[in-house]
């Protein structure tokens, strides 16, 4: 088994452990927030490795270093406390809901037995900056111009929502 | 070398996981958390896709996801800060008025 | 075993954190007092011998650890132990990629001086910068405390903020050196170029003097972009909380701000982050803007070939590997004396006065820089 293999393997259980803590942990958001962050530079780490190294950075410091600060900034903000959760009602269709997902899951690794084509060799540098960089501005411009029009209506509506009521 | 069919099934659990927070837990914040679990899920997948296929498409497209999950953190979070201002509560089960 | 990525680790390790960092706190201390027109700390002694207060800072190691370790009442205790080793780590790594020599031969074998020579060197930095505000927004929340609650929102907001700006002030960097990779920026800087030389590009350098072909300044990157230099300086002493952006310590205004509810060994790591981000610094500004290892007006291949006919090839390698990494050195201590005058010079800003200058003058400035370096260079390089 290659290092590669190792540290693959390795980073995917981090991801898969932190990311079942935050969605079990009952108590504590802001320790979820923080499981997300470890699911993020795992994942960051799994890019590294698939050749992916401009995707990885960008991982760590967009979701990993400003998404994540930005939730909990909000709860710290909200000051939400652990005991506003009285616990749910309807606890059989919980477990009926996770058993069918957990079902829809083995079914689908099942499934992945199946031929997938061919893997292809990489070239000098795939994955770095020069390369991405070249073709986010030939051949995937509007892509590119598109999302800075995305980033403009989401600054808009955030400001909008977040902005408290000046009225008479 | 990493077989192409662990990286999916690394992406399929995460995906799952992801949906499952989503559909079961009642607070917003965590909803939201577990969505972003959901688009990382898919980014595993275009990158390994990519890896495999030497297409740089997918890394593009993983670009242009991130792009959308950041604007779709802010404007939620400003609704979940509208929401508790309203409701002093960001507990999805008091939100439910549109429910039979 | 990459044993060679472990030596070079270790000499960081050693060098950089166990070694300069305490010094820095010493000359935090002197160099204020000489400042302030005083004497400092010396009286730390070791068996009656006072070095001048050099034997402060173990003084302060041995304090810090035979401190109680309090965790405030209410407070979760992995978040409390959590965020004190997030900031020490995230400044400690960022140490692997800079470079502190070039690259030289020993008979057969190349011996490069970075522990990790990363294609997007400057990148991770970057990546590293925004995990460390993990620490800073936890160690606020996990105290239980008000005022260290208002502390870390306040950093957390001005350390994202700073990051933009960060980003954005080297971009004219990236242009004129055409790479992320901090050893090929050191090694871009090993050159000269002529004062005025870009108007040959124009057609106009003939009627110039002839003598003014003989001034020639090392391609630096403070001489290439002077105002790159200021704006990043700016945000990265805002993005480690330097002051006087130290608005989220607030010393004087609330407590201690986010590490109010700190002490021992605890408080020390995150003693420890900021004196060793204040060397990072130092090495990060002395790599991209100062020419980094480089000795100006003197190439590696000038300096290995004058020595290499008396001494022979490995030996002039090894003068010139020496050279290099004190002309590092000595370039990282000049920039630790600037980040500490300015310390003491400058009253703190006020919050809102850090935002606006984040947002509303260094944001515009640094895209305005992007656009002047861009439209300059495709004048200069031509369309082609």
């Amino acid at each position: 088994m290659s290092f590669d293999a190792v540290l693959f393997y390795l980073f995917g259980a981090l991801a898969v452990g932190s990311a079942l803590a935050m969605v079990l942990n009952l108590r504590n958001t802001v320790a979820a927030a923080m499981s997300l962050v470890v699911t993020m530079v795992a994942l960051g780490g799994i890019y590294v490795l698939l050749q992916a190294h401009l995707v990885a950075v960008i991982q760590i410091m967009v979701y990993g270093g400003a998404i994540v600060v930005l939730f909990i900034f909000v709860v710290m903000l909200l000051n939400l406390r652990s005991d506003s959760f009285p616990p749910g009602r309807i606890r059989a269709l919980k477990l009926l809901g996770s058993a069918v997902g957990i079902g829809a899951l083995v079914r689908f690794l099942g499934a992945l037995g199946a031929h997938l084509p061919e893997a292809r060799a990489l070239p000098e540098g795939f994955g770095g900056y020069r390369h991405m960089g070249r073709a986010l501005f030939t051949d995937y411009v509007l892509p590119f111009e598109m999302t800075s029009l995305l980033l403009l209506a989401a600054i808009v509506g955030a400001v909008i929502l977040a902005k408290r009521r000046i009225g008479p | 070398m990493i077989p192409l069919e662990h990286v999916i099934g690394l992406s399929a659990i995460l995906f799952t996981i992801g949906t499952l927070g989503a559909l079961t837990r009642r607070n917003l914040i965590v909803i939201l958390m577990s969505i972003e679990l959901m688009l990382n899920a898919v980014n595993l997948a275009f990158v390994g896709f990519a890896w495999a296929w030497s297409d740089l498409g997918g890394h593009i497209m993983v670009l242009m996801v991130i792009t959308a999950a950041a604007a779709e953190v802010a404007v939620g979070l400003g609704i979940v800060i509208a929401m508790f201002r309203n409701r002093d509560s960001v507990n999805v089960e008091d939100v439910s008025l549109l429910k039979w | 075993m990459p044993w060679d990525v472990l030596a070079k680790t270790l000499f960081i390790v050693i060098v950089a954190v166990a070694m300069f960092a305490p010094v820095v706190t010493w000359v935090e201390r002197k160099q204020s007092a000489v400042m302030q027109d005083r004497i400092g700390a010396n009286r730390a002694d070791l068996f009656g011998i006072r070095v001048l207060g050099l034997l402060h800072p173990a003084a302060d190691v041995l304090k810090l650890i035979t401190k109680e370790d309090v965790v405030p009442e209410g407070a979760s205790r992995v978040m409390h132990m959590v965020a004190p080793i997030i900031a020490a780590v995230a400044a400690i790594i960022s140490f692997a990629v800079i470079p502190y020599g070039a690259e030289y031969r020993f008979g057969d074998s190349v011996v490069n001086l970075v522990a990790a020579d990363i294609d997007w060197g400057l990148l991770y930095i970057f990546a590293v910068g925004s995990i460390a505000a993990y620490g800073t927004v936890i160690a606020g929340w996990a105290s239980n405390n008000n005022w260290s609650l208002l502390g870390s929102l306040r950093a957390s907001a001005q350390m994202i903020s700073y990051e933009v700006t960060l980003g954005l002030s080297v971009v004219g960097i990236f242009m004129v050196f055409g790479t992320l990779r901090l050893t090929d920026m050191a090694f871009a800087q090993d050159a000269t170029f002529r004062l005025l030389g870009f108007l040959e590009a124009f057609g106009w350098w003939d009627p110039l003097p002839a003598w003014l072909g003989w001034i020639r300044l090392p391609t630096w990157g403070i001489l290439l972009q002077p105002l790159g230099f200021v704006m990043f300086l700016t945000a990265i002493m805002a993005e480690n909380k330097r002051p006087p952006f130290d608005i989220p310590e607030g010393e004087s205004e609330i407590v201690a701000g986010y590490h109010t509810e700190y002490s021992g060994m605890r408080f020390g790591l995150f003693y420890m982050a900021e004196f060793i981000e204040v060397i990072v610094i130092a090495g990060l500004v002395a790599t991209i803007f100062l020419g980094g290892w480089s000795i100006p007006w003197l190439p590696q291949a000038t300096l290995i070939g004058a020595v290499t006919p008396v001494f022979g090839s490995g030996f002039a390698n090894l003068v010139c590997m020496v050279a290099h990494v004190l002309t590092f050195l000595m370039k990282v201590v000049v920039m630790i004396w600037l980040q500490m005058a300015v310390r003491w010079t400058l009253p703190r800003f006020r919050y809102d006065q850090v935002m606006d200058l984040c947002w509303k003058i260094l944001l515009p400035l640094s895209l305005a820089n992007v656009f002047v370096t861009g439209t300059i260079l495709l004048l200069i390089r031509g369309l082609g």
